[in-house]
Parts: structure tokens; sequence; C-alpha cells
């Protein structure tokens, strides 16, 4: 599960989708493409996509939602707490 | 010289879908020709250009319409693109008619875009270029 999660975030690409879901969460594959393509200058194709999302889902940082005959991928930041589980950050107003 | 007089969407239900492209989206009958069994050609434009481009309201009889209406809707592909003026003035509008967005207005850059549902078995982007940028 957690190299899961590491393999899933050492991707740019993979890491744009999730900050577009941050950005608005509950998008279809193709409004998934259209904001990589604009917004990021990422031409990757609608499979290549659709694959960054099944790692994604893997990982559990992504869910996929049917509605009714929609698609929709949600994001879920979790599993990231098995990073700060792991090595744990330094307490608030301590660090700097 | 070669024009564009006719784009088509395939729609579930003709009748249905003069009512939403007519009384909802804003559009104004052109054609309506009877073409044997429940078939029309069914035809709307602009108001903005009553003599423009017409948008044919095409029946779904063939059996691979459905399914290929379908994929698009679950990846949510729109089956065309209309301009608009004021998006989020048509995205507000439109809203308090019933109607559903599935994406609302989104700045891609040099264009703001959504994404509504047409009742008729398609999702329809509308967009709105932004200026010169």
């Amino acid at each position: 599960m957690a190299a899961d999660v590491f393999k899933a975030l050492a991707d740019a690409t993979r890491r744009a989708i999730l900050d577009e879901l941050q950005d608005r969460d509950g998008q279809s594959l193709f409004e998934i493409c259209t904001r990589l393509t604009m917004r990021h200058g990422l031409g990757s194709t609608r499979q290549a996509v659709s694959q960054h999302l099944d790692v994604l889902e893997q990982a559990g940082l992504v869910v996929v939602r049917r509605e009714g005959r929609y698609k929709f991928h949600h994001h879920d930041t979790g599993p990231l707490r098995e990073i700060t589980s792991r090595w744990p950050l330094p307490d608030e107003g301590q660090s700097s | 010289m070669i024009r564009i007089t006719v784009t088509s969407v395939f729609v579930d239900d003709q009748s249905k879908a003069l009512d939403f492209y007519t009384d909802v989206l804003g559009f104004v009958l052109k054609n309506d020709i009877p073409l044997g069994g429940d078939d029309r050609w069914l035809t709307v434009v602009s108001p903005a250009a009553p003599d423009g481009v017409e948008l044919l309201l095409e029946p779904s009889g063939h059996p691979a319409v459905g399914p290929y209406k379908a994929a698009l809707v679950e990846d949510g592909v729109p089956a065309t693109s209309f301009g608009v003026d004021d998006i989020q003035a048509e995205f507000e509008r439109l809203t308090a008619r019933g109607v559903r967005f599935v994406q609302p207005p989104t700045d891609m850059g040099p264009v703001i875009v959504a994404t509504l549902d047409d009742t008729c078995g398609n999702l329809i982007q509308i967009a709105q270029m932004t200026a010169a940028s």
C-alpha cells in the first residue's frame, strides 16, 4: 500500500492531476485531460491519463464515483498520512 | 466555395430535444420536415444568426448511437460546443432553469468552458473566448 503511494506520487503528470482535483474535486476524464493540456502544457493522450488515474486509484489517492451515466474522479489525501506517521513532522512553532 | 451549413447532435427524443434546445438553451426552430416513421429533419438556429449554421437534432435510431453516446458521456466528452458571450451569466440562467452542469465555468486560458447535460443523451460544452489572451 505505502509503496503504491510513493510510486503514484513519483510522476509529475500524476501530481498535476492531484493539483487539479484539489482545485475542483469530482472531474470527468475529459475535464482532467483538458486541464492538463491547457494549464500544464501536458499533451498526454486520453489513454495515458486514464492509466495515470488507475495508478492513483490503486494507491487510494483517487476515488472513482459513478453517478448515473457519469463517472467522476475525486481525490483523497488520506493515504498521505502514512508519510507523516512514518516520518513525523516537527511540532508546530518549533521548526524553523 | 464549400461551407458548413448543418452540424448535428444525436438526440434520444426529437420532441424533447426541440423543447430543450429552444425553450431552455434559446435556439429557434428552423426546419421541421417529416422523414417517415417518427423521424423528422429537425433543425434549430441561433437567434443571432437565423440564416447561419443549422443544428440538426438527429434521431438516435441506429444501434451504434447508444453505445457511442454512453461512452462519451461516461468520460465527460461533449458532443459539440456552442459559443456564448457571458458564460457565467449563462451558467446561472441555465442552472436556475434546472439544467445539470457536470463542469461549472472553468478558466482554460484562452477560453472559459462549462459542460451541461442536454437531457437527450449528450454533454454539451459552452465556451466563452477570453479577450486577446
